[in-house]
Protein backbone atom coordinates (compact mmCIF):
# COMPACT_ATOMS: atom_id res chain seq x y z
CA UNK A 1 0.00 0.00 0.00
CA UNK A 2 1.52 3.38 -0.96
CA UNK A 3 1.22 5.40 2.15
CA UNK A 4 1.75 8.81 -0.23
CA UNK A 5 -1.94 8.98 -0.72
CA UNK A 6 -2.84 9.44 2.72
CA UNK A 7 -0.10 12.45 4.00
CA UNK A 8 -0.61 16.07 2.06
CA UNK A 9 2.36 18.60 1.58
CA UNK A 10 4.11 20.12 3.72
CA UNK A 11 2.91 23.47 3.72
CA UNK A 12 6.03 24.85 2.74
CA UNK A 13 6.64 22.58 -0.49
CA UNK A 14 2.60 23.77 -1.53
CA UNK A 15 3.67 27.15 -1.35
CA UNK A 16 7.14 26.75 -3.52
CA UNK A 17 4.94 25.11 -6.34
CA UNK A 18 2.20 27.15 -6.28
CA UNK A 19 4.48 30.14 -6.47
CA UNK A 20 6.37 28.50 -8.95
CA UNK A 21 3.39 28.12 -11.45
CA UNK A 22 1.87 31.80 -10.69
CA UNK A 23 5.70 32.77 -11.67
CA UNK A 24 4.48 31.12 -15.22
CA UNK A 25 1.40 31.99 -16.04
CA UNK A 26 0.96 35.81 -14.89
CA UNK A 27 3.19 37.44 -17.30
CA UNK A 28 0.77 35.57 -19.38
CA UNK A 29 -2.50 36.82 -18.31
CA UNK A 30 -1.27 40.11 -18.39
CA UNK A 31 -1.13 40.19 -22.49
CA UNK A 32 -5.02 39.50 -21.75
CA UNK A 33 -5.09 42.77 -19.59
CA UNK A 34 -3.55 44.82 -21.87
CA UNK A 35 -5.29 43.69 -25.08
CA UNK A 36 -8.01 45.78 -23.73
CA UNK A 37 -6.47 48.94 -22.72
CA UNK A 38 -7.07 52.24 -24.26
CA UNK A 39 -3.36 53.57 -23.55
CA UNK A 40 -1.55 53.84 -26.43
CA UNK A 41 1.60 55.07 -25.90
CA UNK A 42 2.82 53.62 -23.14
CA UNK A 43 2.74 50.38 -21.08
CA UNK A 44 0.73 52.00 -18.15
CA UNK A 45 -0.67 49.72 -15.34
CA UNK A 46 -3.41 49.93 -14.36
CA UNK A 47 -4.44 50.43 -17.54
CA UNK A 48 -6.77 53.94 -17.64
CA UNK A 49 -9.56 52.40 -18.87
CA UNK A 50 -10.82 49.20 -21.41
CA UNK A 51 -12.00 48.85 -24.92
CA UNK A 52 -12.38 46.68 -27.74
CA UNK A 53 -11.61 49.29 -30.24
CA UNK A 54 -8.21 47.83 -31.41
CA UNK A 55 -9.89 44.42 -32.14
CA UNK A 56 -11.63 46.18 -35.06
CA UNK A 57 -8.38 47.74 -35.53
CA UNK A 58 -6.00 45.03 -35.99
CA UNK A 59 -8.84 43.20 -38.03
CA UNK A 60 -8.59 45.81 -40.69
CA UNK A 61 -4.33 45.61 -40.61
CA UNK A 62 -3.32 44.37 -44.01
CA UNK A 63 0.73 43.54 -42.89
CA UNK A 64 -0.65 41.65 -39.81
CA UNK A 65 -3.26 39.05 -42.03
CA UNK A 66 -0.05 38.96 -44.95
CA UNK A 67 2.09 37.89 -41.64
CA UNK A 68 -0.49 35.29 -40.37
CA UNK A 69 -1.29 34.13 -43.41
CA UNK A 70 2.75 33.43 -44.41
CA UNK A 71 3.45 31.74 -41.49
CA UNK A 72 -0.04 29.33 -41.56
CA UNK A 73 1.37 28.28 -44.85
CA UNK A 74 4.96 28.05 -43.85
CA UNK A 75 3.97 26.02 -40.75
CA UNK A 76 1.21 23.80 -42.58
CA UNK A 77 4.21 22.70 -45.83
CA UNK A 78 6.99 22.17 -42.72
CA UNK A 79 4.93 20.04 -40.36
CA UNK A 80 4.15 17.72 -44.16
CA UNK A 81 7.65 17.27 -44.72
CA UNK A 82 8.47 16.79 -41.10
CA UNK A 83 5.70 14.42 -40.77
CA UNK A 84 7.16 12.32 -44.03
CA UNK A 85 10.80 12.26 -42.83
CA UNK A 86 10.28 11.91 -38.93
CA UNK A 87 7.97 9.22 -39.91
CA UNK A 88 10.03 6.90 -41.89
CA UNK A 89 13.52 7.96 -39.85
CA UNK A 90 10.87 6.67 -36.55
CA UNK A 91 9.80 3.39 -38.23
CA UNK A 92 13.33 2.41 -39.57
CA UNK A 93 15.28 3.00 -35.58
CA UNK A 94 11.95 0.92 -33.65
CA UNK A 95 11.39 -1.54 -36.26
CA UNK A 96 14.84 -2.67 -37.87
CA UNK A 97 18.35 -2.91 -36.11
CA UNK A 98 21.16 -1.55 -37.85
CA UNK A 99 24.48 -0.07 -37.17
CA UNK A 100 24.68 3.31 -36.53
CA UNK A 101 20.93 4.02 -34.76
CA UNK A 102 22.16 5.89 -31.48
CA UNK A 103 23.75 8.73 -34.29
CA UNK A 104 20.62 8.50 -36.21
CA UNK A 105 18.69 9.87 -32.61
CA UNK A 106 21.62 12.31 -32.25
CA UNK A 107 21.52 13.64 -36.01
CA UNK A 108 17.40 14.30 -35.35
CA UNK A 109 17.53 16.45 -32.08
CA UNK A 110 21.02 17.68 -32.79
CA UNK A 111 19.03 20.62 -34.63
CA UNK A 112 17.13 21.71 -31.64
CA UNK A 113 19.64 20.49 -29.04
CA UNK A 114 21.95 23.42 -30.59
CA UNK A 115 21.26 26.65 -30.46
CA UNK A 116 18.93 28.35 -33.14
CA UNK A 117 21.34 30.64 -34.04
CA UNK A 118 23.64 28.16 -34.93
CA UNK A 119 20.86 26.55 -37.52
CA UNK A 120 20.19 29.66 -38.49
CA UNK A 121 23.75 31.06 -39.43
CA UNK A 122 24.55 27.66 -40.91
CA UNK A 123 21.68 27.60 -43.13
CA UNK A 124 22.06 31.57 -44.55
CA UNK A 125 25.64 31.18 -45.19
CA UNK A 126 25.19 28.22 -47.54
CA UNK A 127 22.46 30.00 -49.37
CA UNK A 128 24.65 32.04 -50.13
CA UNK A 129 27.71 29.66 -50.70
CA UNK A 130 24.93 27.68 -53.28
CA UNK A 131 23.57 31.16 -54.32
CA UNK A 132 19.88 30.82 -53.72
CA UNK A 133 17.86 32.87 -53.32
CA UNK A 134 15.66 33.69 -50.30
CA UNK A 135 12.11 32.35 -50.65
CA UNK A 136 9.32 30.93 -49.17
CA UNK A 137 10.93 27.61 -49.92
CA UNK A 138 14.29 29.03 -47.75
CA UNK A 139 12.24 29.43 -44.86
CA UNK A 140 10.13 26.19 -45.35
CA UNK A 141 13.84 24.25 -45.29
CA UNK A 142 14.57 25.50 -41.98
CA UNK A 143 11.37 25.06 -40.11
CA UNK A 144 11.02 21.72 -42.02
CA UNK A 145 14.57 20.55 -40.18
CA UNK A 146 13.89 21.43 -36.50
CA UNK A 147 10.24 20.22 -37.18
CA UNK A 148 11.29 16.57 -37.99
CA UNK A 149 12.08 15.79 -34.25
CA UNK A 150 9.12 16.14 -32.55
CA UNK A 151 7.27 13.69 -35.29
CA UNK A 152 9.95 11.55 -34.78
CA UNK A 153 9.72 11.72 -30.86
CA UNK A 154 6.01 11.00 -31.17
CA UNK A 155 6.52 7.80 -34.12
CA UNK A 156 8.99 6.48 -31.80
CA UNK A 157 7.37 5.93 -28.73
CA UNK A 158 4.13 4.68 -30.55
CA UNK A 159 6.15 2.61 -32.38
CA UNK A 160 7.56 0.90 -29.18
CA UNK A 161 3.95 0.08 -27.75
CA UNK A 162 2.94 -1.63 -31.10
CA UNK A 163 3.14 -4.87 -30.64
CA UNK A 164 5.83 -6.46 -33.59
CA UNK A 165 3.39 -9.97 -33.36
CA UNK A 166 0.65 -7.56 -34.78
CA UNK A 167 2.26 -7.64 -37.74
CA UNK A 168 3.80 -10.67 -38.39
CA UNK A 169 -0.27 -11.90 -38.29
CA UNK A 170 -1.20 -9.72 -40.83
CA UNK A 171 1.15 -10.94 -43.10
CA UNK A 172 0.54 -14.36 -41.92
CA UNK A 173 -2.96 -14.09 -42.82
CA UNK A 174 -1.73 -13.27 -46.80
CA UNK A 175 -1.48 -9.35 -46.20
CA UNK A 176 0.95 -7.52 -48.13
CA UNK A 177 3.15 -4.51 -46.63
CA UNK A 178 1.23 -2.02 -48.50
CA UNK A 179 -1.65 -3.71 -46.63
CA UNK A 180 -0.26 -4.08 -43.16
CA UNK A 181 0.76 -0.29 -43.30
CA UNK A 182 -2.43 0.92 -44.28
CA UNK A 183 -4.85 -1.51 -41.89
CA UNK A 184 -2.75 -2.21 -38.77
CA UNK A 185 0.34 0.26 -38.49
CA UNK A 186 -1.54 3.55 -39.38
CA UNK A 187 -4.45 2.84 -37.70
CA UNK A 188 -2.23 2.07 -34.59
CA UNK A 189 0.28 5.45 -34.89
CA UNK A 190 -2.25 7.75 -36.07
CA UNK A 191 -2.50 9.14 -33.27
CA UNK A 192 0.49 10.08 -32.57
CA UNK A 193 1.21 11.54 -35.46
CA UNK A 194 -1.58 13.64 -35.84
CA UNK A 195 0.00 14.66 -32.17
CA UNK A 196 3.18 15.00 -33.39
CA UNK A 197 2.26 17.19 -36.31
CA UNK A 198 -0.17 19.41 -33.86
CA UNK A 199 3.63 20.15 -32.28
CA UNK A 200 5.40 20.50 -34.86
CA UNK A 201 3.09 23.63 -36.15
CA UNK A 202 2.59 25.27 -33.27
CA UNK A 203 7.01 24.76 -32.97
CA UNK A 204 6.98 26.06 -36.21
CA UNK A 205 4.75 28.75 -35.89
CA UNK A 206 6.17 30.49 -33.46
CA UNK A 207 9.79 30.27 -34.62
CA UNK A 208 11.92 33.39 -34.94
CA UNK A 209 15.52 33.09 -34.74
CA UNK A 210 16.27 30.04 -37.98
CA UNK A 211 13.78 32.39 -40.08
CA UNK A 212 15.50 35.92 -39.42
CA UNK A 213 18.93 34.34 -41.05
CA UNK A 214 16.20 32.42 -43.72
CA UNK A 215 13.55 34.77 -44.78
CA UNK A 216 14.64 37.43 -46.31
CA UNK A 217 12.57 40.75 -46.71
CA UNK A 218 9.35 38.18 -46.09
CA UNK A 219 7.52 38.64 -42.46
CA UNK A 220 6.16 35.30 -40.83
CA UNK A 221 3.61 36.53 -37.53
CA UNK A 222 6.78 36.05 -35.28
CA UNK A 223 9.38 38.30 -37.46
CA UNK A 224 6.62 40.76 -37.37
CA UNK A 225 5.94 40.94 -33.80
CA UNK A 226 10.16 41.11 -33.09
CA UNK A 227 9.92 44.17 -35.47
CA UNK A 228 7.25 45.57 -33.46
CA UNK A 229 9.54 44.71 -29.97
CA UNK A 230 12.63 46.56 -31.44
CA UNK A 231 10.86 49.55 -32.89
CA UNK A 232 6.95 50.10 -31.50
CA UNK A 233 5.11 51.40 -34.15
CA UNK A 234 1.27 50.66 -32.53
CA UNK A 235 1.72 49.22 -29.13
CA UNK A 236 -2.55 48.02 -29.49
CA UNK A 237 -2.34 46.21 -32.57
CA UNK A 238 0.88 44.95 -31.11
CA UNK A 239 -1.03 43.77 -27.87
CA UNK A 240 -3.75 42.36 -29.52
CA UNK A 241 -1.59 40.03 -31.45
CA UNK A 242 0.13 39.07 -29.02
CA UNK A 243 -3.24 37.69 -27.31
CA UNK A 244 -4.44 36.24 -30.32
CA UNK A 245 -1.18 33.98 -30.46
CA UNK A 246 -1.22 33.14 -26.65
CA UNK A 247 -4.63 31.42 -28.19
CA UNK A 248 -3.69 30.27 -30.85
CA UNK A 249 -0.84 27.95 -29.63
CA UNK A 250 -2.67 27.08 -26.44
CA UNK A 251 -4.78 24.41 -28.83
CA UNK A 252 -2.32 22.62 -30.60
CA UNK A 253 -0.86 21.66 -27.14
CA UNK A 254 -4.36 20.74 -25.94
CA UNK A 255 -5.09 18.89 -28.80
CA UNK A 256 -2.21 16.86 -28.56
CA UNK A 257 -2.11 16.18 -25.18
CA UNK A 258 -5.86 14.49 -25.42
CA UNK A 259 -4.61 12.61 -28.30
CA UNK A 260 -1.73 10.92 -26.22
CA UNK A 261 -2.72 11.38 -22.78
CA UNK A 262 -3.03 7.23 -22.47
CA UNK A 263 0.34 6.88 -23.68
CA UNK A 264 3.43 5.91 -21.49
CA UNK A 265 4.74 9.14 -23.12
CA UNK A 266 2.77 12.36 -23.63
CA UNK A 267 3.68 15.03 -26.80
CA UNK A 268 5.53 17.77 -25.83
CA UNK A 269 7.12 16.48 -22.83
CA UNK A 270 10.16 17.84 -24.65
CA UNK A 271 10.06 20.58 -27.04
CA UNK B 1 15.38 -24.21 -41.22
CA UNK B 2 12.90 -21.53 -40.63
CA UNK B 3 14.48 -19.46 -43.53
CA UNK B 4 13.16 -22.13 -46.12
CA UNK B 5 9.81 -22.25 -44.64
CA UNK B 6 9.81 -18.07 -44.74
CA UNK B 7 10.26 -18.05 -47.93
CA UNK B 8 8.50 -20.83 -49.09
CA UNK B 9 5.02 -18.97 -47.50
CA UNK B 10 6.10 -16.04 -49.23
CA UNK B 11 6.58 -17.72 -52.72
CA UNK B 12 3.06 -18.92 -52.51
CA UNK B 13 -0.60 -16.46 -53.78
CA UNK B 14 1.08 -12.62 -54.14
CA UNK B 15 0.62 -12.16 -57.56
CA UNK B 16 0.17 -8.24 -57.30
CA UNK B 17 2.91 -5.25 -57.95
CA UNK B 18 2.20 -4.39 -54.08
CA UNK B 19 2.29 -8.07 -53.29
CA UNK B 20 5.82 -8.52 -55.42
CA UNK B 21 7.01 -5.19 -54.05
CA UNK B 22 6.74 -6.09 -50.33
CA UNK B 23 7.74 -9.54 -50.77
CA UNK B 24 10.80 -7.88 -52.64
CA UNK B 25 11.60 -5.94 -49.26
CA UNK B 26 11.37 -8.37 -47.38
CA UNK B 27 13.75 -10.48 -48.56
CA UNK B 28 15.85 -7.70 -48.89
CA UNK B 29 15.65 -5.94 -45.50
CA UNK B 30 18.75 -3.64 -46.83
CA UNK B 31 16.60 -2.34 -49.57
CA UNK B 32 13.88 -1.72 -47.09
CA UNK B 33 16.13 0.66 -44.50
CA UNK B 34 17.67 2.14 -47.42
CA UNK B 35 14.12 3.39 -48.55
CA UNK B 36 13.10 4.49 -45.14
CA UNK B 37 16.40 6.29 -44.26
CA UNK B 38 17.57 7.94 -46.77
CA UNK B 39 15.07 10.64 -47.33
CA UNK B 40 15.31 11.69 -43.74
CA UNK B 41 19.55 10.82 -43.86
CA UNK B 42 19.61 12.90 -46.70
CA UNK B 43 17.87 15.73 -45.72
CA UNK B 44 19.49 16.00 -42.30
CA UNK B 45 22.47 14.78 -44.09
CA UNK B 46 23.17 17.46 -46.86
CA UNK B 47 20.58 20.55 -45.69
CA UNK B 48 21.42 20.47 -42.17
CA UNK B 49 25.09 18.74 -41.44
CA UNK B 50 25.94 20.31 -44.83
CA UNK B 51 25.48 23.92 -43.90
CA UNK B 52 27.17 23.23 -40.54
CA UNK B 53 30.53 22.23 -41.63
CA UNK B 54 30.27 24.56 -44.43
CA UNK B 55 29.92 27.10 -41.87
CA UNK B 56 32.39 25.37 -39.16
CA UNK B 57 34.58 25.49 -42.09
CA UNK B 58 34.42 29.25 -42.39
CA UNK B 59 35.98 29.89 -39.20
CA UNK B 60 39.08 29.18 -40.45
CA UNK B 61 39.51 31.39 -43.12
CA UNK B 62 40.40 35.09 -42.21
CA UNK B 63 39.10 38.25 -43.04
CA UNK B 64 41.08 41.18 -45.09
CA UNK B 65 41.18 44.12 -42.74
CA UNK B 66 41.36 46.42 -45.89
CA UNK B 67 39.12 45.10 -48.26
CA UNK B 68 36.36 43.60 -46.20
CA UNK B 69 36.99 40.33 -48.09
CA UNK B 70 36.81 36.69 -47.00
CA UNK B 71 40.47 35.32 -47.25
CA UNK B 72 40.10 31.68 -48.44
CA UNK B 73 43.69 30.60 -47.08
CA UNK B 74 43.53 28.08 -43.65
CA UNK B 75 44.63 30.47 -40.48
CA UNK B 76 44.15 30.36 -36.77
CA UNK B 77 44.09 34.26 -36.90
CA UNK B 78 40.27 33.93 -36.41
CA UNK B 79 40.52 32.06 -33.24
CA UNK B 80 43.01 34.02 -32.01
CA UNK B 81 41.29 37.14 -32.64
CA UNK B 82 38.43 35.22 -30.54
CA UNK B 83 40.28 35.55 -27.65
CA UNK B 84 41.07 38.91 -26.98
CA UNK B 85 40.14 40.68 -24.52
CA UNK B 86 36.84 42.08 -25.63
CA UNK B 87 35.85 38.99 -27.21
CA UNK B 88 36.59 36.93 -24.06
CA UNK B 89 34.30 39.21 -22.20
CA UNK B 90 31.34 38.21 -24.26
CA UNK B 91 32.07 34.70 -23.82
CA UNK B 92 32.76 34.16 -20.49
CA UNK B 93 29.57 36.88 -19.56
CA UNK B 94 27.33 34.36 -21.75
CA UNK B 95 28.62 31.44 -19.96
CA UNK B 96 28.57 33.10 -16.59
CA UNK B 97 24.61 33.95 -17.20
CA UNK B 98 24.20 30.42 -18.49
CA UNK B 99 25.23 29.08 -15.06
CA UNK B 100 23.41 31.39 -12.70
CA UNK B 101 19.91 31.05 -15.39
CA UNK B 102 20.12 27.75 -14.73
CA UNK B 103 20.93 27.44 -11.05
CA UNK B 104 17.85 29.38 -10.15
CA UNK B 105 15.88 27.48 -12.92
CA UNK B 106 16.23 24.52 -10.79
CA UNK B 107 15.80 26.19 -7.65
CA UNK B 108 12.44 27.19 -9.06
CA UNK B 109 11.25 24.23 -10.80
CA UNK B 110 12.43 21.45 -8.13
CA UNK B 111 9.36 22.03 -5.82
CA UNK B 112 6.76 22.21 -8.75
CA UNK B 113 8.30 18.88 -9.93
CA UNK B 114 8.48 17.68 -6.58
CA UNK B 115 4.92 18.30 -5.63
CA UNK B 116 3.33 17.11 -9.08
CA UNK B 117 5.67 13.55 -8.80
CA UNK B 118 4.61 12.83 -5.79
CA UNK B 119 1.41 14.42 -4.12
CA UNK B 120 -0.32 15.59 -7.13
CA UNK B 121 -2.79 12.53 -8.09
CA UNK B 122 -5.60 12.22 -10.23
CA UNK B 123 -6.96 15.89 -11.49
CA UNK B 124 -4.02 17.64 -9.89
CA UNK B 125 -1.80 15.62 -12.24
CA UNK B 126 -3.62 16.75 -15.44
CA UNK B 127 -3.51 20.59 -13.80
CA UNK B 128 -0.12 20.56 -13.06
CA UNK B 129 1.08 18.61 -16.14
CA UNK B 130 -0.52 21.18 -18.21
CA UNK B 131 0.10 24.14 -16.23
CA UNK B 132 3.80 23.61 -17.01
CA UNK B 133 3.16 22.44 -20.96
CA UNK B 134 1.21 25.67 -22.10
CA UNK B 135 3.50 28.02 -20.67
CA UNK B 136 6.52 25.61 -22.44
CA UNK B 137 4.78 25.94 -25.85
CA UNK B 138 3.41 29.63 -25.78
CA UNK B 139 5.21 31.64 -27.87
CA UNK B 140 8.57 32.53 -27.33
CA UNK B 141 8.26 36.46 -28.28
CA UNK B 142 4.85 36.71 -26.93
CA UNK B 143 6.48 35.87 -23.23
CA UNK B 144 9.32 38.25 -23.93
CA UNK B 145 6.85 41.00 -24.86
CA UNK B 146 5.03 40.03 -21.63
CA UNK B 147 8.13 40.61 -19.41
CA UNK B 148 8.52 44.36 -21.63
CA UNK B 149 5.19 44.88 -20.24
CA UNK B 150 5.66 43.96 -16.67
CA UNK B 151 9.42 45.61 -16.38
CA UNK B 152 8.43 48.95 -18.00
CA UNK B 153 8.43 51.62 -16.08
CA UNK B 154 5.48 52.64 -15.86
CA UNK B 155 4.40 49.25 -15.59
CA UNK B 156 3.17 46.21 -13.46
CA UNK B 157 6.07 46.11 -11.35
CA UNK B 158 6.62 49.78 -10.34
CA UNK B 159 2.98 50.14 -9.43
CA UNK B 160 3.24 47.08 -6.90
CA UNK B 161 6.19 47.98 -5.53
CA UNK B 162 5.38 51.66 -5.38
CA UNK B 163 2.27 50.35 -3.45
CA UNK B 164 4.22 48.31 -0.94
CA UNK B 165 6.17 51.14 -0.50
CA UNK B 166 9.22 49.56 -1.42
CA UNK B 167 10.86 51.64 -4.65
CA UNK B 168 13.57 52.65 -2.10
CA UNK B 169 14.41 49.02 -2.32
CA UNK B 170 14.21 49.06 -6.07
CA UNK B 171 15.99 52.18 -6.27
CA UNK B 172 18.83 50.67 -4.29
CA UNK B 173 19.05 47.29 -6.42
CA UNK B 174 18.99 49.83 -9.65
CA UNK B 175 21.93 52.10 -8.55
CA UNK B 176 24.07 48.54 -8.19
CA UNK B 177 27.05 48.44 -10.43
CA UNK B 178 27.06 45.52 -13.44
CA UNK B 179 23.60 44.54 -12.45
CA UNK B 180 21.70 47.47 -12.50
CA UNK B 181 20.77 50.51 -15.04
CA UNK B 182 18.42 53.15 -15.82
CA UNK B 183 15.25 50.46 -15.39
CA UNK B 184 15.16 46.93 -14.82
CA UNK B 185 14.11 46.33 -18.67
CA UNK B 186 17.76 47.88 -19.29
CA UNK B 187 19.49 45.80 -16.97
CA UNK B 188 21.03 42.59 -16.28
CA UNK B 189 18.74 41.88 -13.57
CA UNK B 190 16.03 42.55 -16.67
CA UNK B 191 18.13 39.66 -18.84
CA UNK B 192 18.34 37.56 -15.86
CA UNK B 193 14.57 37.33 -14.77
CA UNK B 194 13.77 36.90 -18.62
CA UNK B 195 15.85 34.33 -19.22
CA UNK B 196 14.61 32.20 -15.89
CA UNK B 197 11.03 32.64 -17.18
CA UNK B 198 11.35 31.79 -20.22
CA UNK B 199 13.90 28.18 -20.34
CA UNK B 200 12.80 27.34 -16.82
CA UNK B 201 10.09 25.45 -18.07
CA UNK B 202 12.24 23.32 -19.94
CA UNK B 203 13.45 21.96 -15.98
CA UNK B 204 10.48 20.80 -14.36
CA UNK B 205 9.33 17.73 -16.78
CA UNK B 206 13.17 16.14 -16.35
CA UNK B 207 13.42 16.17 -12.39
CA UNK B 208 9.32 15.19 -12.18
CA UNK B 209 10.87 11.95 -14.64
CA UNK B 210 13.70 11.90 -12.16
CA UNK B 211 11.79 12.06 -9.25
CA UNK B 212 9.09 9.93 -10.46
CA UNK B 213 11.05 6.83 -10.34
CA UNK B 214 12.20 7.45 -6.69
CA UNK B 215 10.52 4.86 -4.64
CA UNK B 216 8.36 6.24 -1.80
CA UNK B 217 9.70 3.32 0.59
CA UNK B 218 13.02 4.55 0.53
CA UNK B 219 12.24 8.04 2.18
CA UNK B 220 10.13 6.60 4.39
CA UNK B 221 13.44 4.20 5.40
CA UNK B 222 15.17 7.53 5.78
CA UNK B 223 12.72 9.20 8.08
CA UNK B 224 12.84 5.99 9.91
CA UNK B 225 16.48 5.55 10.62
CA UNK B 226 15.71 8.90 12.33
CA UNK B 227 16.52 11.47 9.18
CA UNK B 228 15.04 14.56 9.46
CA UNK B 229 13.42 16.37 6.51
CA UNK B 230 16.42 18.20 5.25
CA UNK B 231 19.36 15.21 5.82
CA UNK B 232 16.71 13.23 3.92
CA UNK B 233 16.75 15.57 1.12
CA UNK B 234 20.32 15.83 1.08
CA UNK B 235 21.37 12.27 1.06
CA UNK B 236 18.91 10.72 -0.68
CA UNK B 237 16.10 12.80 -2.64
CA UNK B 238 18.76 15.22 -4.32
CA UNK B 239 21.09 12.44 -5.19
CA UNK B 240 18.04 10.34 -6.71
CA UNK B 241 17.08 13.66 -8.74
CA UNK B 242 20.76 15.09 -10.24
CA UNK B 243 19.97 12.89 -13.33
CA UNK B 244 17.11 14.84 -14.09
CA UNK B 245 18.47 18.15 -13.23
CA UNK B 246 21.47 17.83 -15.53
CA UNK B 247 19.01 16.85 -18.26
CA UNK B 248 17.03 19.78 -17.21
CA UNK B 249 19.99 21.78 -17.03
CA UNK B 250 20.70 20.70 -20.97
CA UNK B 251 18.03 22.77 -22.05
CA UNK B 252 18.67 26.04 -19.77
CA UNK B 253 22.30 26.02 -20.68
CA UNK B 254 22.07 25.86 -24.48
CA UNK B 255 19.01 28.03 -25.50
CA UNK B 256 20.66 30.74 -22.90
CA UNK B 257 24.20 29.77 -24.46
CA UNK B 258 22.64 31.21 -28.25
CA UNK B 259 19.89 32.96 -27.38
CA UNK B 260 20.75 37.14 -29.20
CA UNK B 261 16.60 38.03 -28.81
CA UNK B 262 16.13 38.23 -25.20
CA UNK B 263 19.29 40.69 -24.53
CA UNK B 264 18.66 42.31 -27.49
CA UNK B 265 15.03 43.31 -26.13
CA UNK B 266 15.46 43.23 -22.44
CA UNK B 267 19.01 44.11 -21.51
CA UNK B 268 21.89 46.41 -21.39
CA UNK B 269 24.05 47.20 -24.18
CA UNK B 270 26.66 44.99 -23.55
CA UNK B 271 26.67 42.09 -25.49
CA UNK B 272 25.95 37.81 -25.63
CA UNK B 273 27.45 35.16 -27.47
CA UNK B 274 24.46 35.25 -29.86
CA UNK B 275 24.49 39.24 -30.35
CA UNK B 276 28.09 39.13 -31.42
CA UNK B 277 27.16 36.37 -33.98
CA UNK B 278 24.70 38.13 -35.14
CA UNK B 279 26.34 41.51 -35.54
CA UNK B 280 29.33 40.08 -36.83
CA UNK B 281 26.87 37.82 -39.30
CA UNK B 282 25.15 41.13 -40.20
CA UNK B 283 26.82 44.33 -39.96
CA UNK B 284 30.20 43.54 -39.69
CA UNK B 285 30.22 41.16 -42.32
CA UNK B 286 32.74 38.87 -41.03
CA UNK B 287 31.56 35.75 -41.37
CA UNK B 288 34.88 33.99 -40.39
CA UNK B 289 34.46 35.65 -36.89
CA UNK B 290 30.83 34.70 -36.55
CA UNK B 291 31.95 31.46 -37.55
CA UNK B 292 34.29 30.64 -34.63
CA UNK B 293 31.66 32.56 -32.23
CA UNK B 294 29.57 29.68 -33.32
CA UNK B 295 32.34 27.20 -32.40
CA UNK B 296 32.31 28.38 -28.60
CA UNK B 297 28.57 26.83 -27.83
CA UNK B 298 29.35 23.81 -30.07
CA UNK B 299 32.31 22.91 -27.64
CA UNK B 300 30.97 24.04 -24.51
CA UNK B 301 27.75 22.20 -25.16
CA UNK B 302 30.12 18.85 -26.63
CA UNK B 303 31.60 18.95 -23.23
CA UNK B 304 28.41 19.29 -20.96
CA UNK B 305 26.25 16.58 -22.80
CA UNK B 306 29.53 14.03 -22.39
CA UNK B 307 28.97 15.17 -18.94
CA UNK B 308 25.82 14.60 -18.51
CA UNK B 309 26.19 11.47 -20.64
CA UNK B 310 28.96 10.31 -17.86
CA UNK B 311 26.00 10.84 -15.18
CA UNK B 312 23.19 9.16 -16.67
CA UNK B 313 21.20 12.32 -17.23
CA UNK B 314 20.06 10.76 -20.81
CA UNK B 315 17.81 8.47 -18.78
CA UNK B 316 16.04 10.76 -17.43
CA UNK B 317 14.89 12.75 -20.75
Amino acid sequence: MRSDKFTSAPLGLKLAAAGGLLFLHLPLLLIFLYAFTTEEKSYQFPPPGLTLKWFAVTWERADVWQALWLSVRVASISTMIALVLGTLCAAAVSQTRFFGRETISLLVILPIALPGIITGIALRSAFSLADIPFSFWTIVLGHATFCIVVVYNNAVARFRRVSGSLMEASMDLGANGFQTFRYIILPNIGTALLAGGMLAFALSFDEVIVTTFTGGQQSTLPIWMLQELIRPRQRPVTNVVAMVVVIVTFLPILGAYYLTRDGDQIAGSGK
Amino acid sequence: MSAIAQQHAIQTGRGSLAGRVSDFLWKHPHVFLTILLGPPLLWLGIIYLGSLLALLLQSFFSIDDYSGLINYEFTLATYRQLLNDANFDIIIRTILMAAIVTLFSAVIAFPIAYYAARYARGKWKVIFYLGVMLPLWSSYLVKIYAWKLILAKEGILTWLVTKLNLLWLLDAWLSLPVIGGNSLSVSYTGTFIVFVYVWMPFMILPIQAALERVPTNLIEASSDLGGTPQQTFRHVLFPLALPGIVAGSIFTFSLTLGDYIIPQIIGSSRLFIGQAVYAQQGTAGNIPLAAAFTVVPIVIMGLYLWMARRMGAFDAL
